[in-house]
């Protein structure tokens, strides 16, 4: 079975995932990235529930799950346990400290140490660790804490989270005669991310795997906490075709919806253009069927003009149009 | 070597003495200065462990819980909303097999809110899968941290050492440290089985997910472990510890028992007062004793059974309860007896919260 595939992988096949499914086709490219001398600390969810059944692993890395909101502190006690087998070996680690906020240098790939590196959910990072994600980006753990957003709880049927959407019809903010799907904005979590002073912060989606691998190389160069937001389409949460993973997570950036970006040390240092003939949100969201009632009514209607600003908001604030002038963008207060 | 020492800072030298990997823990009363001296002697540079400051209980326990997940010796305390915000965390490390241990600086538990000991909060986790020690007095509470490592890393499941807050905490007393040697020479340094640990070189999954098909084996495995350390691994410990230190452990603390009719049951520092109120009790020709259990998880049932033999009563001072039933201690003690001794048994709940418990009370009671 493994013969099959030319490269070696960290995440091997058999897990249950659905088809099509965005998250576990994005891990197997960031794992892949990531390589043998990585630990995982996986929330529980999607990812964590279809690769880890009891004898049936996919993981070629060591991998730990414990609970549903606490991997950021999990992976701190794994950096904490591996600083301290590694006193002799690891003069970088403490001459590095963990606890300097201030100081965050690129230091380049470490090759002896182990990556700590939680792989978690929405639900787990937006909402209910939230508080525990804002304790490690405090005490300036040098984890990489990649985040896959699917904007919602889509493991226990796609109830929504904070990541949801305006607009989104979620088996928590169903739409109906009085409502026309969620009516909060997105947890920004790339600002919050930002304001804490965590080094490097990016966004991608499932529809760019290269960028993915970028980015996690990139992240590896950094000191201290790390955080990496990718969308991940879910099939049966946004009511997609199998076939359309890669298309909706390509609108989500290419309307300006979900900007995909790259940010050092509070500087926007990179970000995905949008094409020339810059698509419509509507492209994007009649391809999923937790929008399609927006169509039908004229609140609905209204909605989606709420989301094209969003987009258009976006391209202006990133400069995300070709023709957009390069221009630097400071999201943090400098001291 | 004997100094004079707070309560919680002699389980603070006593837990660096242990070598830990990693510690981390948050404040609250009354466990706070078992954090603060630990802080301090990482701060002195007297300490090879990590410290590691979270934003609550509930994080300090998963941090731990990642430490051991490496294969280091991990540390932490609390009490009472602590130990409860820990819950969670609690029961996970236990059914991951996880060899932390743990200090319950025991406290009462909200609402209304209060800050003063009882054992509220360490009975509320008694199903979680955790070997549970009771201190008497300091000098017990001093060599039980040094037992739980000993028995958490041969065990491997996670140990909790319960000290009533305050009582034990914040009171001065001589105790004995030992001299590291002994510690190094008790403890060892630990060891645990290739992959049974996070280690890149032998990748495994920990945590994962279990069906209805294994599940319930899983959670009986883990019952059966917890039951025979109780002849094997705590004894032995207990044993070892008597030649290494000198001192005996037991997991039950007796006194004026022979010849007992009458009997106080309890855990915890209320060994000390109801020691007075039988030694009162005797004056007046009342044959009372008290057997105290150092040990709530696994249950000492053989032992229970064996001591009580010929009483005619058991008082149980239950410090916590079951609210809508009774004492939880009383329970507890009602089953191991059950089809062994005809003793009545008298359930007293006593001492929430802080409130003072007085030997003409105890007196009162027989």
């Amino acid at each position: 079975m493994l013969q099959k595939y030319k490269k070696p992988t960290l995440f091997y096949p058999g897990h249950n995932a659905c088809s099509g499914c965005g998250q576990n086709l994005t891990a197997r490219h960031v794992i892949n990235t990531l390589g043998p001398n990585t630990i995982v600390v996986g929330a529980t969810g999607c990812l964590e529930v279809t690769t880890t059944k009891f004898g049936e692993s996919a993981w070629g890395v060591p991998y730990i799950h414990s609970l549903f909101e606490n991997s950021a502190a999990v992976a701190t006690g794994i950096l904490a346990g591996l600083s301290f087998k590694n006193k002799n070996l690891g003069a970088t680690l403490s001459k590095v400290s963990r606890y300097d906020q201030r100081e965050y240098p690129q230091v380049g790939p470490r090759a002896s140490l182990p990556n700590v590196v939680v792989l978690a959910g929405d639900g787990a990072t937006f909402d209910i660790g939230f508080g525990l994600l804002a304790g490690m980006f405090e005490r300036g753990d040098n984890i990489l804490y990649v985040c896959f957003d699917n904007e919602g709880y889509q493991n226990t049927g796609a109830q929504a989270s904070g990541s949801s959407t305006l607009g989104a019809d979620t088996t928590t903010t169903p739409s109906g005669k009085d409502s026309t799907g969620d009516d909060k904005m997105k947890k920004n979590m790339i600002a919050f991310a930002v304001s804490q002073g965590v080094p490097y912060v990016a966004t991608s989606t499932a529809a760019y795997p290269k960028d993915v691998e970028e980015k996690i190389k990139k992240a590896l160069e950094f000191q201290g906490p790390k955080y990496i937001q990718i969308l991940v389409p879910c099939i049966p949460g946004w009511g997609i075709e199998t076939n359309k993973t890669v298309e909706v997570a390509r609108l989500a950036a290419t309307t300006g919806f979900y900007p995909v970006l790259e940010i050092i040390n509070g500087v926007v240092t990179k970000v995905l253009k949008t094409p020339d003939q810059k698509p419509k949100i509507e492209e994007y969201l009649k391809l999923q069927d937790r929008y399609k009632h927006l169509f039908k009514s004229e609140e609905g209607k209204a909605v989606i003009k709420r989301l094209q600003k969003i987009c258009d908001a976006n391209v202006e604030v990133y400069g995300l149009c070709p023709t957009c002038e390069e221009h630097e963008i400071l999201m943090q207060y400098k001291l | 070597m004997k100094k004079l020492l707070e309560g919680s800072q002699a389980i603070a030298q006593v837990v660096n003495l242990c070598r830990p990997g990693v510690i981390s823990a948050y404040p609250i009363t009354p466990q706070t200065h078992i954090v603060e001296d630990l802080a301090k002697i990482a701060a002195d540079g007297e300490a090879s462990f990590e410290f590691v400051r979270t934003e609550s209980e509930f994080a300090a326990a998963s941090v731990i819980l990642g430490a051991s997940a490496t294969g280091v010796r991990a540390y932490s305390a609390t009490t009472s909303q602590g130990l409860l915000l820990m819950t969670e965390v609690i029961y996970n490390i236990a059914g991951m097999n996880l060899p932390v241990v743990l200090t319950c600086a025991n406290r009462a538990v909200s609402a209304p809110i209060n800050i003063w000991n009882d054992q509220q909060d360490a009975y509320s986790v008694r199903d979680a899968g955790w070997i549970m020690f009771f201190a008497n007095d300091i000098q017990e509470a001093v060599d039980l941290h040094i037992l739980a490592f000993k028995v958490a890393e041969s065990v491997g499941l996670p140990v909790m050492v319960n000290m009533d807050g305050f009582y034990l905490t914040h009171t001065v007393g001589e105790v004995d440290i030992p001299d590291q040697k002994l510690v190094d020479k008790f403890l060892k340094k630990q060891s645990r089985d290739l992959g049974s640990f996070l280690d890149v070189k032998n990748p495994k999954t920990f945590g994962y997910l279990a069906t209805p098909k294994e599940y319930q084996d899983m959670r009986m495995q883990l019952d059966a472990k917890i039951k025979k350390a109780k002849n094997q691994e705590i004894k032995k410990a207990m044993q070892e510890f008597e030649k290494v230190f000198g001192r005996k452990l037991s997991l039950t603390r007796e006194y004026k028992l022979k010849d007992a009719k009458t009997v106080f049951v309890s855990t915890g520092s209320i060994f000390g007062t109801t020691r007075e109120a039988v030694d009162l009790l005797r004056l007046k020709g009342k044959k009372v004793g008290i057997c105290n259990l150092n040990l709530l998880r696994p249950f000492p049932d053989d032992e229970i059974v064996k001591k009580l033999k010929g009483t005619k009563k058991i008082i149980v001072l239950n410090r916590a309860i079951s609210l809508g039933t009774e004492g939880i201690l009383t329970t507890e003690i009602k089953k191991a007896l059950y089809g062994k001794h005809k003793i009545e048994i008298q359930d007293e709940i006593i001492g929430l919260g802080g409130r003072d418990i007085r030997v003409e009370e105890l007196v009162n009671l027989v």
